[in-house]
């Protein structure tokens, strides 16, 4: 199914006979499987509504990302919460739709200091499963004008409802990047560094570690930033001597951080999000000889694990979810073969009480149950 | 604005609910005395006041637990208090409810700087919440000008927000987890020390819930490094239109102040007639402020004040010191009490898009004619959060409801535009009947789904945010089942 309007799309979803598997792009394979007709957001598309001034935009859900970001950029401007590229890590095809990013609340190595995707979702309109067409929040800055569905929306993965338009707060591109690099660290003074960074008032854009290096971020005006590397390289020398990285090479290198450019290729992937300072006692019960591949960003918040093969990804799994139960936080299997994410649980088994409110919430938005059921477990 | 009538078969169980209460609570924290119940009568919008039931001030999350559980037993409604500083009657009771302070619950719980958050017991106070880590250069972002009294529960259940958002967001967007108790006893963990939610996000439709999904007990808060240093400047001009360009090129120009606040003329006499901050007297009076070491703030300065210059303000002074720092803002901090000053007012928050604020400026200034009531604006610019106080006489039949009619127009007016009927105070009982402005049935019947999830029989705080005719069928369904 393809429609190209609002009404059309909840037509479809009202006379729709059996379960329906959501798609924007195609390009995040996310969640468990699931068997029922495509429905594709493309055909809504379109930027409705953009004010610089305000720092607003509106676009439809089925909105290319690019043609966002493009748009944006002819002002100066960006979707500051940095949505990621799944393509390479995830190995599809396809264009992202910032329907899509909302629907899964995609956030990037910024989120640390702004926030996520769902934090500069003003406004959305959706239709539910009953085919009803709905908005909640609006195009303003601030709104507490009813419940806050929009948040509920973002991250839902289509299970609530078809998010049909969506409004975004932006902000302006800073005039300059600089990152500081420390090499030769492992993940526990990884971690210190990026604690001690992010607890100082130099406002770190992005703490990350890839590959033995230690990465912060730092943005803004040039003098503010030239003053601000001096001083947070000062404060962090008991963590090494940091090479300093300019422009457009330190941005080449948060785009490799923020689509995990260092777990391409990997057969099964998991997402961890914890307390940043557990990240390296996690990491050293979950992986102690190091067979998995890694790479930490959030300051230690989000730890991207994947292996090669997907052969013993049952016992990982398994024990990554055992390790996690007993610190907090949550573990998601972002990719893996088909048998794989039909026997596991993709996503983190929330709490029985939590999990009853989910299931009633659900129940009430989707009736039917039809709308991608089962992906979220 | 009109309030249920009370059942009069929960009003009848006061005695078995006073007992079965004490059983659970300390002695002085079930309040049942006529007269101490009057303590609380109403919120910060004490136009409107109704001594509840009773009243019990628990300490601890299972005695929350325990309250919540035997009001469900029993079918009573039970309405959530932080510091009862709303100003939209969110905490407001009805004569069959019981009001659930959480005052008594105020401890720090755990501060993480490793990890920058603290753990807070809900009761405890915006301001003292920052209290509890400056002294190690910390921070908690949210400050409403109530910072003072208000608590974080409140602020969790209005999503609060502050002169600082434009930069740190508002409360949804510095919380990171709660402990809460559902209607009937059930406590449930969302969220923590971790950045995002396992499954749906529960944590960003409960902030907001106006107390109507659970109780808050406990909140984990993201705190921040505090800034080196600070520096406001103030400029004038001759009007709205212009005042309302600066903002916008400002914002276009890539520098992100941490605030801008702007006050029209009514509001820039009173202020000074009282505070005699030194305002100069004109149209439209802005103040900016920046942060950062003292070479970031002069860099940022230095842009906006090109700016200002660039649309010949009447006045433009920037801050060479603390004192002046302290000066400037001096009079917007005072605007209220200023106002106050002068007569009773009325404040409302609608949000509109940055770029409409001249036309709707404009349109205020008409209906204030035509109502004969004045009207002054004192507002967060930067994100379009309008703050217009209506001036009123409470002692004068017929003003506040003249005052009401006044505001809903303003309101509809901020819908109008694109915006919204509230951006920061909640819709209480004052915005519950304009919803269906904002909102069409089907947009209300889905949040009002939310809460039957929640709370299937309606009984936290039923009578708020939805127009009562929209909720009706629902709070009778309970009243029927008893
Ligand atoms: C090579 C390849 C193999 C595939 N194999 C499978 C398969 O085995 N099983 C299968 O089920 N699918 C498969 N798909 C289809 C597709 O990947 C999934 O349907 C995917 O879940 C949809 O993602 P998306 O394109 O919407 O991605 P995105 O647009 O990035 O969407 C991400 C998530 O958001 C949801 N979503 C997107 N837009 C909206 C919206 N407007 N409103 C609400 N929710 C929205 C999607 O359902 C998805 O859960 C495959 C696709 C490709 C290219
Ligand atoms: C002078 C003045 C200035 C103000 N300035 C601002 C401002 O700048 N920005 C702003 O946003 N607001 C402002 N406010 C409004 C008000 O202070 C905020 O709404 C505040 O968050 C209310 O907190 P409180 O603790 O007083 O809550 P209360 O008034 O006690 O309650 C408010 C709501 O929260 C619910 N609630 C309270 N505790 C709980 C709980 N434990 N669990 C669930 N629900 C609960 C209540 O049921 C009610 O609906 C101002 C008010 C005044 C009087």
């Amino acid at each position: 199914m393809h429609p190209t309007s609002e009404a059309d799309l909840a037509d479809a979803i009202a006379t729709a006979k059996g379960a329906l598997r959501i798609q924007g792009g195609a390009t995040r394979d996310i969640g468990a499987p699931v068997i029922g007709t495509a429905l594709s957001t493309q055909g809504l598309d379109g930027i409705v509504d953009y004010e610089p001034g305000a720092l607003t935009l509106v676009a439809r859900a089925g909105t290319p990302l690019a043609q966002i970001e493009a748009a944006l950029a002819a002002e100066g401007q960006r979707l500051p919460f940095e949505p990621m590229d799944h393509r390479p890590v995830l190995g599809t095809k396809g264009t992202p739709t910032i329907g899509g990013v909302v629907a899964a609340n995609v956030s990037g190595p910024r989120r640390v200091q702004v926030g996520a995707c769902r934090d500069f979702l003003l406004g959305a309109r959706f239709v539910d499963g009953a085919g009803r067409v709905l908005k909640n929040g609006g195009r303003v800055m601030k709104n507490v004008t009813g419940y806050d569905l929009v948040k509920l929306m973002a991250g839902s993965f289509g299970t609530l409802g078809v998010i049909t338009e969506v409004s975004f707060k932006v902000l302006p591109i800073p005039e300059t990047q600089v990152t500081l690099a420390f090499s030769g660290h492992d993940p526990a003074r990884a971690v210190a560094a990026m604690a001690a960074a992010l607890s100082s008032p130099f406002e770190v854009s992005g703490a990350a570690w890839v590959q033995g290096q230690t990465l912060l971020r730092l943005e803004g005006m040039e003098r503010s930033v030239a003053y601000r590397v001096g001083a947070l390289a000062e404060r962090l020398k008991p963590y090494g001597q940091a090479e300093h990285i300019q422009g457009t090479a330190a941005g080449a290198i948060w785009q490799t951080v923020r689509d995990a450019h260092a777990l391409v290729g990997c057969e099964t992937l998991w997402r961890v999000s914890l307390k940043p300072s557990d990240a390296p006692a996690f990491l050293a019960a979950v992986d102690p000889d190091h067979q998995l591949k890694c790479q930490i960003d959030w300051g230690g918040g989000l730890i991207w694990l994947g292996a090669e093969s997907a052969e013993n990804a049952a016992d990982t799994h398994a024990s990554l979810r055992g390790e996690i139960a007993s610190r907090g936080g949550h573990v998601t299997l972002l990719k893996a073969p088909t048998a794989l994410r039909t026997s596991l649980a993709v996503f983190q088994p929330e709490p029985p009480a939590a999990a009853a409110l989910a299931r009633a919430l659900r129940q009430r938005f989707d009736p039917k149950a039809i709308l991608n059921p089962g992906l979220m477990g | 604005m009109e309030m249920p009538a009370p059942n009069p078969a929960v009003l009848a169980l006061k005695p078995r609910l006073v007992a079965r209460l004490q059983e659970v609570l300390a002695p002085d924290a079930v309040i049942h005395d006529e007269a101490e119940t009057r303590a609380y009568e109403c919120d910060a919008l004490t136009a409107y006041r109704c001594p509840p039931l009773c009243a019990v001030l628990p300490s601890t999350t299972q005695q929350v637990s325990d309250v919540l559980r035997i009001c469900h037993e029993m079918g009573v409604p039970v309405v959530p208090r932080g510091s009862g500083t709303s100003l939209a009657g969110g905490a407001l009771p009805t004569a069959d409810s019981v009001i659930l302070g959480v005052a008594r619950m105020n401890d720090v719980l755990e501060v993480d700087y490793d990890n920058r958050f603290v753990r807070v017991q809900s009761g405890r106070t915006n301001l003292s919440v920052t209290g509890a880590v400056e002294a190690d250069g910390f921070f908690y972002a949210p400050d409403p000008s109530s910072q003072l009294a208000c608590a974080i529960s409140g602020n969790i259940a209005m999503n609060s927000g502050g002169a600082h958002c434009l930069k740190y967001g508002v409360t949804t967007n510095n919380l990171l987890g709660v402990t809460m108790v559902l209607m009937d006893g059930t406590v449930l963990e969302l969220g923590g020390a971790h950045m995002d939610a396992p499954g749906l996000d529960f944590l960003g439709v409960i902030c907001g819930s106006e107390g109507q999904l659970g109780v808050v007990t406990e909140a984990t808060l993201r705190i921040l490094p505090k800034p080196e240093g600070a520096r406001p400047v103030l400029m004038g001009y001759d009007s709205n239109e212009v005042a309302g360009q600066v903002v916008s090129d400002i914002i276009k120009a890539g520098v992100l102040p941490v605030a801008i606040e702007f006050m029209d003329r009514p509001c820039i006499r009173a202020t000074e007639a009282f505070a005699k901050a030194g305002y100069p007297d004109c149209e439209a009076l802005l103040i900016v402020e920046v942060e950062g070491s003292d070479d970031e703030i002069s860099e940022q300065l230095a842009l906006i004040t090109d700016i200002a210059r660039r649309h010949n303000p009447v006045e433009l002074r920037e801050a060479a010191d603390e004192d002046q720092a302290r000066r400037i803002w001096l009079g917007r901090k005072s605007a209220f009490g200023a106002m106050g000053q002068i007569n009773d007012y009325m404040c409302l928050d609608g949000t509109i898009p940055v770029s409409q604020l001249p036309y709707v400026l404009r349109r205020i200034g008409e209906m204030s004619q035509q109502y004969g009531l004045g009207v002054g604006n004192v507002f967060h610019a930067g994100d379009g959060n309008m703050h217009p106080l209506i001036l009123f006489d409470a002692n004068k039949p017929g003003d506040l409801e003249r005052c009401e009619a006044f505001g809903a127009d303003i309101l509809r007016l901020c819908v109008e535009v694109g915006g919204c009927l509230t951006g920061e105070h909640g819709v209480g009982i004052e915005k519950r009947d304009l919803m269906v402005d904002q909102f069409a049935p089907d947009d209300l019947d889905i949040q009002m789904a939310v809460k039957d999830v929640f709370d299937p029989k309606w009984l936290l705080n039923p009578a708020k945010v939805f127009p009562l005719a929209a909720s009706e069928p629902r709070r009778q369904a309970q009243i029927a089942a008893e």
